[in-house]
């Protein structure tokens, strides 16, 4: 075991978190708010708008997030057209390839969690706001969605830590994050183990740190 | 509870049976994504210059060998932890790389070289036809210091881990943005995609490229050799298998004698790489 090598790789790889945490951040604030989106289709009782919205977390819950991101990444950058589109000032740039992927498979999964929510929630908080006369709006907006929220917490929660470890594939396309600054270090030291144990602990501390959060949260807001 | 003993007792004595059974036969590691080094062909077959040297060398050797696939940037650390006992995989012998392996003498050398799509305005970077980064003489300075300039500010691609990549960082073309990747088919798709401006490979790696994709990929600037790029490509080997890297060398000399190394080099290069 060569501590030498663990102890002068963990600043780089800290640094390299950084990157880790932004594709996350970012790809989480995008699948929220694809999410809620896709969530509210699948509760419409518009067979059409149903159906897209039924397909789409199919799609993405079906498939591996690493083809997701090849198809995205290395598929489209194959489509003439689209390279010399104003599209291409986005998809040319891996970062962007990536927060795509994650954010579309994150809203899949996100959508899945909150409409299943939504429809759990107790008929009676509904009936209790209309029999004060609110309005169905306000009533969405100020009853169902925090309910449907606190309820998803849980879920939600694992969501967010396998999109963590989610991340680690945007170094399969190039891109220097956690995982790929570990393995360009395994690559001039030729020392898997020690390297990977650094970046391992710093991935276990991240989700210590989402794990807690969401469990303060879940308290916080329980009725 | 006396059924799962059983199973595993027989997966037990499955594992112990297959290990053993491949006790004395030579594993040899090999990318399979490096044409024409080391590929598949369209039925998952490994095929190319390094998988048909490592039969006829296993023949003079005079034992069995098997030869196993394995991802590039895991290739020394899967050497050194025992899934196979010898690279063969377009590896070129340089020094950090000796520090963690043993190498053979070299079987083949290649150069490398900077490609780009063709209109690019790298197209008519003016260089000399080959430069020797051995010895750093006026002209190869000068070659280097017309590449850096034309490199700035560009996005060069290259397989992960490869001398290519040594090279970029090394400072002799200044700082580069470099982008890595796993494989050099990804290196080529990005190239082909304008995602990279530039690649850096083996020359051959390029034209094996446009030749299969009928893609208009050219090669600019010299051809590199020395140096970075290190001196030929080699068999890996673990430090302490003293005995098998004699036992490659003395191998490679016969197969050279005989011309076995020159007749398969020209078959899968179009000439004669070998050395």
């Amino acid at each position: 075991m060569d501590l030498e090598l663990m102890a002068s790789s963990f600043p780089k790889l800290l640094n390299a978190t950084l990157v880790t945490l932004k594709l996350l951040s970012l790809s989480l604030i995008f699948g929220l708010i694809l999410g809620l989106f896709f969530a509210i289709l699948r509760l419409n009782k518009n067979i059409i708008l149903n159906r897209f919205s039924y397909f789409y977390s199919y799609i993405f819950r079906g498939t591996p997030l690493l083809v997701q991101i090849f198809i995205i990444y290395f598929g489209l950058g194959q489509i003439e057209f689209l390279r010399s589109s104003f599209l291409w000032i986005i998809l040319k740039e891996p970062y962007w390839c990536a927060i795509i992927a994650f954010s579309l498979n994150t809203g899949a999964y996100t959508s899945e969690i909150l409409r299943s929510a939504f429809e759990t929630i107790n008929k009676g908080f509904i009936e209790a706001g209309d029999s004060l006369g609110i309005s169905k709006k306000i009533i969405f907006y100020k009853i169902q969605i925090p309910i449907a929220i606190r309820q998803s917490l849980p879920a939600y929660g694992n969501e967010i830590i396998l999109m963590l470890k989610g991340t680690s594939l945007a170094s399969t396309v190039t891109l220097m994050d956690l995982t790929g600054v570990a393995k360009y270090i395994i690559s001039t030291t030729f020392k898997p183990i020690e390297v990977f144990i650094v970046a391992g602990g710093i991935y276990l501390f991240m989700t210590f740190i989402i794990h807690n959060f969401i469990r303060y949260l879940e308290k916080k807001y329980s009725y | 509870m006396n059924v799962i003993k059983k199973f595993s007792l027989s997966i037990l004595i499955t594992l112990f049976l297959s290990v053993s059974a491949n006790a004395d036969k030579i594993r040899i590691g090999t990318e399979g994504a490096y044409p024409p080094w080391n590929s598949k062909d369209a039925s998952g077959k490994l095929i190319g210059f390094e998988v048909e040297l490592a039969w006829t060398l296993c023949r003079y050797i005079g034992q069995q060998c098997e030869i196993v696939e394995q991802d590039w940037d895991g290739m020394i650390p899967a050497l050194i932890m025992r899934k196979f006992d010898a690279i063969m995989a377009g590896m070129s012998i340089t020094d950090e790389r000796k520090k963690a392996i043993n190498f053979s003498q070299g079987y083949a050398d290649e150069v490398a070289s900077l490609a780009v799509m063709k209109g690019s305005n790298l197209e008519g970077m003016q260089t000399s036809e080959g430069i020797n980064l051995t010895k750093k003489s006026g002209a190869v300075k000068k070659d280097l210091k017309t590449i850096t300039q034309a490199l700035a500010g560009k996005t060069v691609c290259v397989q992960t881990a490869t001398i290519h990549q040594n090279f970029l960082e090394s400072g002799d073309v200044g700082k580069v943005n470099v982008r890595t990747y796993k494989t050099q088919d990804e290196v080529n798709l990005d190239l082909a995609s304008g995602r990279c401006d530039v690649a850096l490979a083996a020359a051959v790696a390029f034209t094996d490229y446009a030749e299969k994709s009928k893609k208009p990929v050219v090669l600019v600037g010299p051809t590199f050799s020395g140096g970075a790029f290190g001196n030929g490509v080699g068999v890996g080997i673990r430090k302490d298998d003293t005995e098998l890297l004699k036992a490659f060398n003395s191998a490679i000399n016969k197969a050279r004698k005989n011309g076995d190394i020159s007749r398969i080099a020209t078959k899968w290069f179009g000439f004669d790489a070998s050395m």
